[in-house]
């Protein structure tokens, strides 16, 4: 896919440090990134620092994490409970940027920031936006603020160098697509079924179509995600697309199993998706 | 529905307003949009299309009992010691409130829309009965999300959905109540989305959902105000109705609002008390805030975590409020003023007794305030008060907090 640098794409410590140049990096060798989802605080604090590092040590190309909110009316029942027991567990917004800062001072793999909007806009937009900037994010999520849906806090949020991630989703009307574009870097995010997040075991037949017809739209990267839980649906998925976003799967074997078995997981993920492509 | 990526243009943007001042707007999941833009279109179709109005007066009247009666409560004025004060019947309406408005004008939509799967969220149970009856009327699947603690001490109401044929989900996540029931249901919404019609309970969620249900229960403004001026040939000095998300409330400002002499009141629950940190008055305590789709009033801590609201009406325990009583607070066209438990248990039984009317205790709270400060508080002339709806569901709750023990 032929692709200019995208506006705006984040770069805090070094050039390489961008979304642009971790799905770049893994074009040219023919190869799909890695996108795991971490709950800031789940299953306690230490611990998703520990998975980050684990995650990103594992293969993982860009990291998502999330900032618990109260009521995640997007998630399923798995990301649900990591949210209730991370804000249990005292994690605020405050605490998932100084997590950040910490994994930022350890690993160099680019973050994105995944939070539903009212956290942000209590925080302050602008206020926000600086404190992620500076505690090493690359760019951010906002499940809760869809493309048009409050332009002047668009772009702010886009200032800065943070890339702002859009999600596309399959009820996604083709003329919608190049507005959702415009305003997004880094990559975009599609949700390969309508619904919330969560593990689930057939994929939708009809996603390498989807994406085939996505890619005629727009030129930034597309990673795939929800319901993303076996290697070889990643293998599958990363067939298809740029990028490979896994959640739920992650939390549920870090529930049942620990932060090692997660870092497992991601590991066998990652391998899987290799063999797919090499 | 069509499909997606491949699908097909899905009409003119913004075809009607999205906010109210700076309030409201769509702060939904992606995958929404598209069944929010075609509800606006069929719903600006439908409001010009003179079949869908007639149909939907055919069966306000003959289904409903509309128009509800406007009561001048004679024994309610020498308590309160001033009036005239006229309750507006919406506790006379099939089903016991004005939910029934709503439900019944968005099933129509629904129907247009070839959508046969409708879900609902319901705190008090009055939208989700209200939901399961427009359903059973059109013989449509309906699911209602009821928060566990609702389920508990709204059970009567759980029944009567159950005999309209619906199915009752209880949402055992956070706070169990009306916020987490919303929250379900617009899971539920985002995963059947391309079936499934949303009859939203309240003036609140996503555009265009406060503009419709603010619509829909317009009638009960309409009717009052041309009522009032039958019997009085004067508009009345003050209109009050109590707010949770507050669709009674906006239905009957809605023909007011011009009216600037009118005064309009909502009342929200203090519960224990604003100083307890313990109610659900949005409006009076909280600050403006992201929730269930819309930009409003909403109760939340420092680090905009929603928090948990209360009161003893399930129909008002709810942290959020819509989008266009925000608005009216803003510019002052409205004012918002709140009522504890307490005093809405003590209302409850006053109206009881001196009018024979049982009222809802959501209800209850605009009554403590007329009965407790009206007086004081609102310029001489009538007043309307919109009795929302009638206090059958809450009798056996009633009973249980004053320690009457378990009487169902």
């Amino acid at each position: 896919m032929d692709q200019t640098e995208p506006a705006g794409g984040g770069s805090a410590v070094g050039s390489d440090l961008s979304i642009a140049h971790a799905f770049r990096a893994r074009r040219d060798r023919g190869q799909a990134t890695l996108i795991p989802y971490v709950c800031a605080g789940h299953p306690t604090r230490d611990a998703s620092l520990e998975l980050l590092v684990g995650a990103a040590d594992a293969g993982a190309d860009v990291l998502e994490l999330g900032i618990p909110f109260s009521d995640p009316l997007a998630d399923g029942p798995t990301i649900q409970r990591a949210t209730f027991e991370a804000l249990e567990g005292g994690m605020t917004v405050r605490g998932a940027l100084d997590l950040l800062r910490e994994f930022r001072a350890a690993r160099r793999t680019p973050v994105v920031l995944f939070s539903y909007l009212n956290p942000i806009h209590r925080f302050g937009v602008d206020h926000f936006v600086t404190a992620a900037r500076e505690a090493g994010a690359q760019g951010l999520l906002v499940t809760d603020l869809p493309a048009g849906a409050d332009p002047s806090l668009e772009s702010r949020l886009a200032r800065e160098g943070l890339d702002l991630i859009r999600l596309l989703a399959p009820t996604t009307s083709a003329d919608r697509v190049p507005e959702i574009a415009q305003g997004a870097s880094g990559f975009l995010y599609y949700i390969s079924r309508t619904g919330v997040t969560g593990a689930r075991e057939a994929l939708r037949e009809s996603l390498a179509e989807e994406i085939g017809k996505l890619r005629s739209l727009v030129d930034l990267p597309i990673a795939v995600g929800f319901g993303i839980s076996s290697p070889e649906q990643a293998a599958l998925v990363a067939g298809v697309s740029d990028g490979v976003v896994v959640g739920s799967a992650l939390l549920d074997t870090v529930d049942r199993s620990g932060v090692e078995a997660g870092v497992r997981f991601l590991a066998s993920l990652r391998e899987a998706m290799d063999r797919e492509r090499s | 529905m069509n499909k997606s990526i491949v699908g097909s243009d899905p009409g003119p943007k913004e075809i009607m307003e999205r906010r109210f001042g700076i309030f409201g707007g769509r702060y939904v999941p992606e995958t929404l949009i598209r069944a929010l833009d075609e509800l606006e279109i069929a719903y600006a179709e439908a409001m010009t299309d003179p079949k869908f109005g007639n149909e939907l007066d055919d069966l306000l009247r003959d289904f409903v009992g509309r128009p509800s009666p406007l009561y001048r409560a004679r024994r309610l004025e020498l308590e309160a010691g001033w009036g005239p004060i006229y309750l507006k019947r919406e506790d006379l309406n099939h089903t016991g409130a004005h939910k029934i408005n709503n439900t019944i004008g968005q099933a129509l939509l629904a129907r247009r829309m070839g959508k046969a799967r409708i879900i609902a969220e319901t705190g008090a149970g009055q939208h989700g009965v209200a939901t399961a009856t427009a359903c059973a009327l059109f013989d449509m699947e309906c699911v209602v999300y009821m928060g566990e603690e609702d389920v508990e001490r709204q059970a009567l109401n759980v029944y009567r959905m159950q005999l309209l044929g619906a199915e009752v989900r209880p949402v055992g996540s956070g706070t169990k109540t009306l916020k987490d029931a919303t929250n379900e249901a617009i899971r539920d919404w985002v995963t059947n989305v391309e079936t499934t019609h949303y009859i939203i309970g309240s003036v609140v969620g996503p555009a265009p959902f406060p503009r419709i249900v603010r619509d829909f229960q317009a009638v009960i403004g309409k009717e009052a105000r041309a009522q009032i001026l039958e019997v009085e040939k004067r508009l009345p000095s003050a209109v009050i109705a109590c707010v949770g998300g507050g669709s009674n409330a906006m239905g009957t400002f809605h023909a007011f609002v011009e009216d600037a002499d009118v005064a309009l009141i909502g009342v929200e629950a203090a519960g224990e008390g604003l100083s307890s940190g313990h109610h659900s008055a949005s409006l009076a305590a909280g600050a403006p805030g992201i929730l269930h789709g819309s930009l409003s009033y909403l109760l939340q801590d420092e680090d905009g975590q929603v928090a948990p609201a209360h009161s003893v009406s399930a129909g008002l325990d709810y942290p959020g409020v819509g989008p266009e009583h925000s608005y009216l607070k803003a510019t002052g066209r409205a004012r918002y003023v709140s009522v504890d438990d307490q005093s809405a248990l003590e209302a409850f039984h006053r109206l009881s007794r001196l009018e024979g009317i049982i009222p809802a205790l959501e209800t209850a709270h605009a009554v403590a305030y007329l009965l407790n400060d009206g007086r004081q508080e609102l310029a001489d002339g009538p007043a309307l008060l919109c009795l929302s709806g009638r206090g059958d569901k809450d009798v056996a709750h009633v009973a249980r907090i004053e320690g009457r023990g378990s009487i169902l």
